[in-house]
């Protein structure tokens, strides 16, 4: 004790026994102190980024101009109408260097050329981090409540997303995984709000199950809850994972609860009086372009058909025949929204059709099935699982209630703190794994989450992982000048007695007009402007296809002599453009030497050949529609409007925009309204 | 004294020692054996790429199709159970990163590319009977704007610039009277200039010259759309494009 205070006086006399010298001591401790701020700085793990960048460009050719623009110290983006202070371009000094193209070591590359400059978005409204954060730990990878670690990049688009509503060209599978939300049927058990405050609606049509028993067996369903891909390796229906007795008992309740309806259903004796022929099946089917819409599975397994219409590989062995028939006869009276078109079929095409699509089964689908006669206890555990697994929050079912909200809704999930998620074990700890997860696998997380299990491909699953994380508390805070919408579905009805045919025949299923309707084929809301009455008539009565090239192509529906002129007066009076001349002439005067200069320009100066046949004998062009009669199809005034600017009436069209003059347009139009010859037609396909 | 100094030295060099073994026990850093768990039950003597090469995807994310390779012996024949690993330029990773051939001596592994655009050089490698085989494979990564110009390029040009046909997109290249030059064409397109590319693009083929059934596309396409076309073309040329006019060094 005693040594210890001799000690410390001792040292005290030594320090500041004398005036001098204890200012000595204190501005020497004055100085250490002032150079801890500096020395701090000096060892900092950013500092130390600097200095490696500077050796990286010390010895390249143009180190000068790199050593130029390098600033030292921290460095930050401040935005504050986004919120951002962006501090990440400290360490990653080289983002704007285009001459650092050939750097690939972190942090020093270049980053990709991106509509967006880096001053005026920052980078963590794309990437994700703490902006403000200047060391690496911190910045990238912080799991702190409120913080987020960076978004890796193959989820990079999601960023695009909080701002793009709509479906940008460069962000494919974000524009996948949003289609997806919307067709797998996602919305209908959980509400998602976009941050623009639009509400994401379903594209999908889960079928009514209120008559289900006119069209299929009980036994069916109960194939088809247990493992819906096993019927049809396409649908959209996910596995539930039933047990054979809840299986069972949900197929009693449907069949005990459907009721049946007059015209669901025809008669056995009506039907064998129609002749069914064998031989006419496939082409029959193959006619009405039922492959459109529908898919088969080839002999090699592989789909062919379009995906608007369900699966018909086994539909031998879900529909009933009686039921079929009456289906193909009026589709409208099972289910008045179908998108299915009514095709007019005469009986006998009826029956044809019915026994072409019985003979597509397979033996072995469902045969095992043995369903004993469901006791009353057995059909009210169907109904308390259908209520328990929302199956109405999609199909409509008898004596079941549309759930409400059923499931979470998931407009912030992009945001879902990370301390509020219950991972697996050996899961990386990040909202993407997590997404990716529940929907690869939801039942993993526990025997209670009632989220079924859906059929999709990794690509498709990291889509839809993309869709959702765009769904940012982020994106809700953005300025509305920032936000580009997303483009609706107008809810364009055509109307009066042409309305209800194009109802009926389901045009909407395939064109769109007004903003309504499919993409399969060409949007028709200027129709009227562009065709000529002769042509369109013929065109009603037997479409014969003007791009030789698609296979998609429009079927033929059997229309009566009236309901084809009413739908011809219907189109040509109402689906006018307004920008179209409707007194458009061109100049009588020398027809012929004008028609003689326009096929010039066709064929040497514009090279339209190479797209277009306009000659049978020479062209081959298999890009555009063939023009061989497109003088006795379309209007001139189209023909001169669409010359001038495609683009202006059809967006998006891939006939390029030639700035044609006046003049040249007009003598085109001349030669193209010259070409009314249907002889030649036909002989090149 | 002495014993003093001696203590000293011996601190030092003890030290020194430490020193010297950290040092040599960082630089030998094993590289991680990738086969770990897989045992062979064959040795080929061939490797060659069965599919999944040359294929162009996008940077940071898993390429279309698998990588698939095969085993062969001396005969040509495939081998089953032979261990195949696979090694890349940095940043590819693979899932799984080696595996053992199947029945019918094929090795898959998926392909996630780097984050950085350009081409990528992947390796198959099998032990062999003397000596390792390896197999060289070439993969491409776009980055945005080379993805932008893809899309736009399957829009508006490979009608006509790609020979190939499926079923979904009839190929027009046959119906040419000319024949308009594939992007891949590195042989010719490479020796073009950024101005010339863009010239043909925005005013067709007769603004260099050149045949009237390439159609002007600069009242079509926006500037920025055409830079990225430009850049896909770029992006997928065999041989690769190296831009000309002054490079800076790298020494």
């Amino acid at each position: 004790m005693q040594f210890i205070s001799r000690y410390l006086s001792s040292a005290w006399r030594a320090l500041f026994g004398d005036p001098v010298r204890a200012f000595g001591v204190v501005s020497l401790a004055l100085l250490v102190a002032l150079a801890i701020a500096p020395a701090k700085e000096h060892f900092s793990q950013w500092h130390g980024f600097q200095r490696r960048y500077l050796a990286l460009i010390h010895d390249r050719g143009d180190a000068a101009s790199l050593r130029r623009r390098f600033q030292p110290g921290i460095h930050q983006i401040w935005l504050p109408n986004l919120g951002v202070v962006d501090r990440c371009t400290t360490c990653h000094l080289g983002l704007n260097e285009a001459s650092l193209n050939d750097v690939s070591q972190q942090p020093f590359r270049k980053h990709p050329v991106v509509p967006h400059s880096l001053d005026g978005f920052g980078c963590v409204i794309c990437h994700g981090g703490q902006g403000a954060a200047t060391t690496v730990a911190e910045a990238h990878h912080s799991e702190r409540a409120g913080e987020e670690p960076i978004l890796p990049v193959r989820y990079i688009e999601s960023g695009c997303g909080q701002c793009h509503q709509d479906a940008l060209p460069g962000t494919p599978q974000l524009n996948l995984g949003r289609t997806m939300l919307m067709r797998y049927g996602c919305v209908h058990c959980h509400a998602i709000t976009r941050p623009d405050g639009s509400k994401v609606v379903a594209t999908d049509y889960p079928p009514s199950l209120t008559h289900i028993a006119d069209k299929t067996a009980r036994a069916w369903i109960y194939s088809w809850l247990k493992d819906p891909q096993a019927y049809a390796a396409s649908t959209t229906m996910p596995n539930y994972k039933l047990s054979d007795t809840d299986a069972s008992d949900i197929s009693a309740y449907l069949v005990s609860t459907s009721t049946p309806r007059a015209g669901d259903t025809v008669a056995p004796a009506v039907q064998s009086a129609a002749k069914a022929d064998p031989s006419a099946g496939p082409s029959l089917y193959g006619e009405s372009f039922c492959a459109s819409c529908h898919a088969v599975q080839n002999a090699a397994g592989i789909l062919v058909g379009g995906d608007i219409g369900p699966e018909l590989t086994r539909i031998g062995n879900k529909a009933k025949p009686e039921w079929l028939a009456a289906w193909l006869a009026n589709p409208r009276i099972y289910d008045a929204a179908t998108p299915m078109p009514h095709y007019r079929f005469t009986p006998q095409q009826v029956a044809t059709l019915v026994a072409f699509l019985q003979g597509k089964s397979d033996s072995d689908y469902g045969s095992g099935v043995h369903l004993d006669a469901a006791s009353p206890q057995q059909i009210a555990h169907g109904r308390k699982l259908i209520v328990e697994l929302g199956c109405a929050a999609c199909h409509e079912i008898n004596g079941v209630q549309k759930p409400e909200n059923f499931a979470p809704d998931l407009s912030s999930i992009g945001s879902k703190p990370l301390a509020q998620i219950v991972f697996l074990p050996d899961m990386e700890h990040s909202l993407p794994s997590y997404i990716g997860a529940k929907i690869r696998q939801p039942r993993a997380f526990g025997p209670s989450v009632k989220m079924p299990q859906f059929a999709l491909t990794a690509s498709q699953n990291e889509a839809l992982t993309t869709a959702l994380l765009a769904l940012t508390s982020r994106a809700r805070s953005m300025p509305d000048d920032l936000r580009v919408a997303a483009i609706q579905e107008t809810n364009y009805q055509p109307a009066g007695h042409a309305g209800k045919l194009i109802t009926e025949l389901a045009c909407l299923s395939c064109h769109r007009i007004d903003g309504r309707g499919g993409e399969m084929a060409p949007d028709l809301t200027w129709e009227g402007s562009s065709v000529q009455r002769s042509w369109l008539t013929e065109f009603l009565h037997n479409p014969n296809t003007l791009r030789p090239s698609l296979i998609r192509r429009m079927p033929r529906f059997n229309l009566s002599d009236s309901d084809n002129k009413e739908l011809t007066d219907y189109i040509l009076a109402v689906y006018q453009s307004p920008s179209i001349d409707p007194d458009f002439a061109l100049s009588a005067g020398n027809l012929q030497a004008s028609v003689e200069h326009g096929r010039q320009l066709f064929f040497s100066k514009y090279a339209c050949q190479s797209c277009h046949i306009a000659d049978t004998k020479t062209d081959k062009g298999y890009i555009g529609p063939t023009l061989t009669q497109v003088g006795s199809r379309l209007t001139s005034a189209w023909v001169y409007a669409w010359l001038r600017n495609p683009q202006a009436l059809r967006p998006g069209t891939t006939e390029p925009n030639q700035n044609l003059s006046d003049e040249d347009a007009r003598a085109l139009t001349a030669f193209l309204m010259s070409l009314k010859g249907s002889a030649g037609r036909g002989a090149k396909q | 004294m002495t014993m003093r100094s001696t203590v000293r030295a011996t601190f030092r060099i003890f030290g020194w020692a430490m020193l010297l073994a950290l040092a040599t026990l960082a630089g030998c850093k094993h590289p991680a054996p990738l086969a770990v768990g897989l045992k062979a039950t064959a040795t080929g003597t061939a490797l060659v790429e069965s599919s999944g090469g040359h294929q162009v995807g996008v940077t940071g994310t898993v390429l279309k199709d698998p990588l698939v390779v095969q085993v062969n012996d001396d005969q040509g024949t495939a081998v089953p159970g032979a261990i195949v690993e696979f090694h890349g330029s940095a940043g590819v990773s693979f899932d799984p990163a080696a595996v053992l051939t199947d029945s019918s001596g094929q090795a898959t592994t998926s392909v996630t590319l780097g984050a950085t655009a350009g081409l990528y050089r992947l390796s198959a490698m099998t032990p062999g009977k003397s000596k390792p085989v390896t197999l060289d494979i070439v993969e491409t990564a776009l980055d945005y704007q080379q993805r932008v110009g893809s899309i736009l390029a399957d829009k508006h040009c490979s009608r006509c610039h790609d020979p190939e046909s499926s079923p979904e997109r009839v190929s027009n290249f046959e119906n040419l009277a000319v024949k308009p030059h594939p992007f891949t064409e590195g042989n010719t397109l490479n020796k073009m200039s950024d101005a010339d590319l863009t010239s043909i693009v925005m005013h067709g083929g007769p603004a260099l010259s050149r045949s009237a059934l390439m159609p002007p596309y600069g009242n079509t396409l926006s500037a920025a759309d055409v830079r990225a076309l430009i850049a896909y073309i770029r992006a997928v040329a065999d041989p690769p494009y190296e831009p000309a006019g002054t490079v800076y060094s790298r020494k």
